[in-house]
């Protein structure tokens, strides 16, 4: 149980918030109204995607005051938390792709295919041209093709054809691209990773505690960020990190866990006391 | 000897770093080129307007599309607005009946995520408190569209009546009515009675004895709510309501009414313009009885 109790924790956070969507649509209910694009907490408190409004901002649209308020509330929490926490804890599609991955750790597929083609830079490519097309479109470019709204507006609003962009993901990160879609693509990821760096909440690792066994990398999704595993003692810093702590909870050497910013100094006066 | 050649070929071959790194750069922007094209193509598709009715208050298509974020709160608001839900007892909410609005969903062919009506299946049924439109978050369903002015009231009051989702329209040529067969039943079902729909009595030549009653759409009242649509006892309906992009026409703005002191007035700022052709260099006169010209037609 210990050993999956940040993912238990991720699930049940992912499917409570759908729940609350699908329940405001199906009972009536006014906890969360709307969906991930835009959405109205208890009634009063406006949320936004930002990426979503920044892309009506490219497209010329006129940006009403609650959308900007919704946004700031959320670029804010995500700025404080980590980007990609919406990605690990949030997101529909993060059920998709884990178990696309899990089913490439139980069949092996990653022993057949061991060089990834692409770059996981792909993402910053995406949300650029994104906002280009949004511009020359005149419309949000993403949010026509969204897999991640589909399916988010599909599970509370009625699914149409919305399954087919499912299979699709879970299909193109099964055998084609490891993390393709979340690690590679996903421009909503590379907008998170960019919002990032300046997060209190972060992974720590420490070498001396690590006997190198490598379990952190292997369930990593964006196992670049652990470039320091086996090397140095240090916090992962990087914005790509999404904070799904799959890393603490596989390590049997407790050579990893969570650390907030704000004890950084007292950790770095901690370090030079051991010095 | 054909081995050796291919190795020595091999070594030709090899590339610097710096070319490595310019064909590095040329193939992401290529791929970004690619990416990009036929990601536009598949938006501009998707977006071309389509023949989709809008809630109230909706802003003109290009605009609705590029504001709409696609939330889906008008859709919830029109769902458990307080004239459909079923309550107990208690005054809890039990069950909905199917709202108007819909989420267009992959595989209706429609600009995904927006919200529109399909007037046959469900009609706007007009709520005075129009619930879709204040929850909007954007803006793409504008208020003030929906609301008017009104005197010792301080702020806006909405009304319905100032909808244009749309226009309803007759056909002629199937209406029933227009058969001379007795049938009012749009006349009877449109909320703006004897305004948007009004009813136009004709004698019947062929039976010398009868009349028509003709169902006659007025575009100034019409909200486009599909009432009548729903209430078209033919099988395809005969009267059905069209976004007004596609059943209005537009006269140029040379025209204008002369009899109306309010369209006069778009005279005032107007300047004139003369153009001068071949023909109308000289007066109407001359040029009539210019004979070398009309000589050079044999």
């Amino acid at each position: 149980m210990k050993k999956y109790r940040f993912l238990i924790a991720r699930r049940a956070v992912q499917i409570s918030i759908l729940f609350l969507y699908f329940a405001a649509n199906a009972y009536g209910w006014s906890i969360l109204v709307g969906n991930l694009s835009s959405s109205t907490l208890l009634g009063f408190i406006p949320l936004s995607d930002p990426y979503a409004v920044l892309q009506m901002f490219m497209a010329g649209a006129v940006i009403s005051s609650t959308l900007v308020v919704g946004a700031l509330i959320i670029f804010i929490f995500y700025a404080i938390v980590g980007g990609r926490v919406f990605c690990s804890w949030v997101c529909p599609i993060n059920m998709v792709t884990d178990l696309a991955n899990y089913c490439r750790r139980v069949f092996g597929l990653n022993q057949i295919q061991k060089k990834q083609p692409a770059t996981r830079k792909m993402r910053y490519w995406v949300l650029a041209i994104s906002l280009i097309l949004s511009f020359a479109l005149g419309v949000g470019a993403f949010e026509f093709i969204s897999p991640i709204s589909m399916v988010h507006r599909g599970l509370v609003f009625g699914m149409g054809f919305g399954w087919a962009a499912i299979i699709v993901i879970f299909l193109f990160d099964l055998l084609v691209l490891k993390n393709g879609w979340c690690g590679h693509i996903c421009p909503l990821g590379g907008f998170y990773s960019l919002i990032s760096k300046f997060r209190v909440i972060n992974v720590k690792y420490d070498n001396d505690k690590c006997t190198e066994c490598m379990k952190c990398k292997l369930v990593c999704p964006e196992k670049q960020v652990l470039f320091m595993i086996t090397k140095e003692t240090m916090p992962v810093l990087s914005g790509e990190c999404t904070n799904c702590a799959r890393c603490i909870e596989v390590c049997d050497d407790d050579a990893l866990g969570f650390f907030l910013k704000i004890d950084e100094k007292k950790a770095k006066e901690i370090d030079n006391e051991n010095n | 000897m054909n081995n050796n050649n291919q190795k020595q070929k091999i070594k030709i071959e090899k590339i610097s770093e710096g070319r490595r790194k310019f064909l590095n750069i040329t193939k992401s922007v290529g791929i970004a080129v690619l990416g990009g094209f036929i990601w536009s193509a598949y938006v501009d598709e998707v977006k071309a307007s389509s023949i989709v009715l809008r809630p109230p208050g909706a802003l003109d298509e290009p605009d609705f599309l590029k504001t709409c974020i696609k939330c889906g709160m008008c859709v919830q608001a029109c769902h458990f607005r307080d004239s459909n839900v079923m309550k107990n007892n208690d005054g809890d909410i039990t069950g909905a009946r199917p709202p108007t609005l819909k989420l267009a969903k992959p595989g209706d062919n429609l600009p995904i995520g927006t919200p529109f009506f399909i007037a046959r299946d469900v009609p706007c049924f007009m709520c005075d408190d129009i619930p879709c439109v204040p929850v909007c978050p954007s803006g793409a369903l504008d208020i003030t569209k929906v609301s008017r002015k009104v005197e010792k009231e301080p702020e806006p009051v909405l009304d319905i009546n100032m909808a244009k989702m749309g226009l309803a329209i007759v056909d002629t040529t199937n209406c029933i009515a227009f058969w001379g067969i007795q049938c009012d039943a749009c006349y009877r079902a449109c909320p703006i009675l004897d305004k948007a729909i009004t009813l136009e009595y004709k004698k019947n030549e062929r039976t010398g004895k009868h009349a028509y009653l003709e169902p006659v759409v007025h575009s100034e009242f019409c909200t486009g709510c599909g009432l009548c649509e729903l209430a078209c006892v033919t099988d395809k309906p005969a009267i059905f309501v069209l976004p007004l992009e596609y059943a209005l026409g537009k006269a140029g703005s040379h025209y204008i009414k002369g009899w109306d002191a309010k369209d006069e007035e778009r005279l005032k700022n107007a300047h004139s313009e003369t153009t001068t052709t071949k023909i109308s260099e000289k007066s109407a006169l001359d040029s009539l009885n210019n004979m070398d010209e009309l000589e050079d037609l044999y």
